[in-house]
């Protein structure tokens, strides 16, 4: 049985993401690549880079907060615990500065460039996601 | 002070997309990365919303000889498939296939006040710092 899906509220919700994309870029020449925002917090030297970088990512739960009160409560059903988080934080940690990009930086606005390098990157990552999902879940490790 | 000022409205308005396509739940990304099982179709139309909207946007602001606000673009400059960003994809692929979490939607969900959430989190940021040093 497919799980269901409230086709209505990700078309727009990815319209929405896509529209977020434009606006930083129209007006302010950014990607809004989140890896790479958040990247530029952790180990940025660059003086006056760091506040429209914090700014988006406190937006982010803004916008969540927003979204819980107009559309209703949010959901986070995790399926990992303790050391499995642990490690799936660092391996996306290091591998999106490694790769130099996420779902949003390449997945989102480097296939809406036509970049080669970030539509291989999306290639990459879900093709290992999903082999670690069928590993996990049905070879059960 | 315009820059960040846009940096939050967009932000904001990326937010509230995560959250009402329910990406920052992991359970349903799990689900579209669970080929094998009772596969959730919600993440693929999520990106085919997200990148329909993208794709027309950029193209037209592109063509523009500068943002509305800023004196340029700032683009990714390499052009090269390299082993970094193969190797790096693959070990995020891998992260995001255990937890269900990728940057955007773990931020984003922090809004839930879950301990398990900052967990993540902090724990991305330590990937992230160990990246940069063992990259220089």
């Amino acid at each position: 049985m497919m799980p269901e899906v409230n086709v209505v509220n990700a078309l727009s919700g990815g319209a929405l993401i896509g529209v977020a994309s434009i606006l930083l870029l129209a007006l302010a020449g950014r990607i809004a690549g989140i890896s790479g925002i958040l990247g530029g917090l952790v180990t940025g030297s660059i003086a006056g880079d760091r506040l429209w970088r914090l700014a988006f990512l406190v937006g982010l739960v803004i916008g969540a907060v927003i979204c819980s009160l107009v559309v209703g409560p949010l959901r986070v059903q995790l399926q990992a615990e303790g050391w499995q988080l642990l490690l799936a934080g660092l391996l996306v940690g290091f591998g999106t500065r490694l790769g130099s990009g996420c779902t949003s930086g390449h997945g989102v606005c480097g296939i809406a460039r036509l970049s080669p390098r970030s539509i291989t990157a999306t290639l990459i990552f879900i093709s290992t996601g999903m082999v670690t999902v069928y590993l996990v879940r049905h070879i059960s490790l | 002070m315009k820059v960040p000022l846009i940096a939050l409205l967009s932000g904001i308005i990326f937010g509230f997309g995560l959250s009402i396509s329910e990406m920052i739940n992991p359970t349903r990304v799990l689900g579209f990365l669970d080929v094998a099982g009772n596969w959730d179709a919600t993440l693929l139309l999520v990106m085919c919303g997200a990148l329909a909207v993208a794709f027309a946007g950029f193209t037209w602001v592109l063509k523009r000889p500068h943002p509305l606000f800023t004196d340029k673009f700032s683009l990714p400059t390499r052009k090269q498939i390299d082993t970094p960003l193969v190797i790096g994809s693959a070990i995020f692929g891998v992260g995001w296939g255990l937890a269900g979490f990728c940057p955007g939607p773990a931020i984003t969900a922090l809004a839930t006040l879950s301990p398990s959430v900052l967990l993540f989190v902090l724990a991305m940021l330590a990937g992230q710092w160990l990246a940069a040093s063992f990259i220089k």
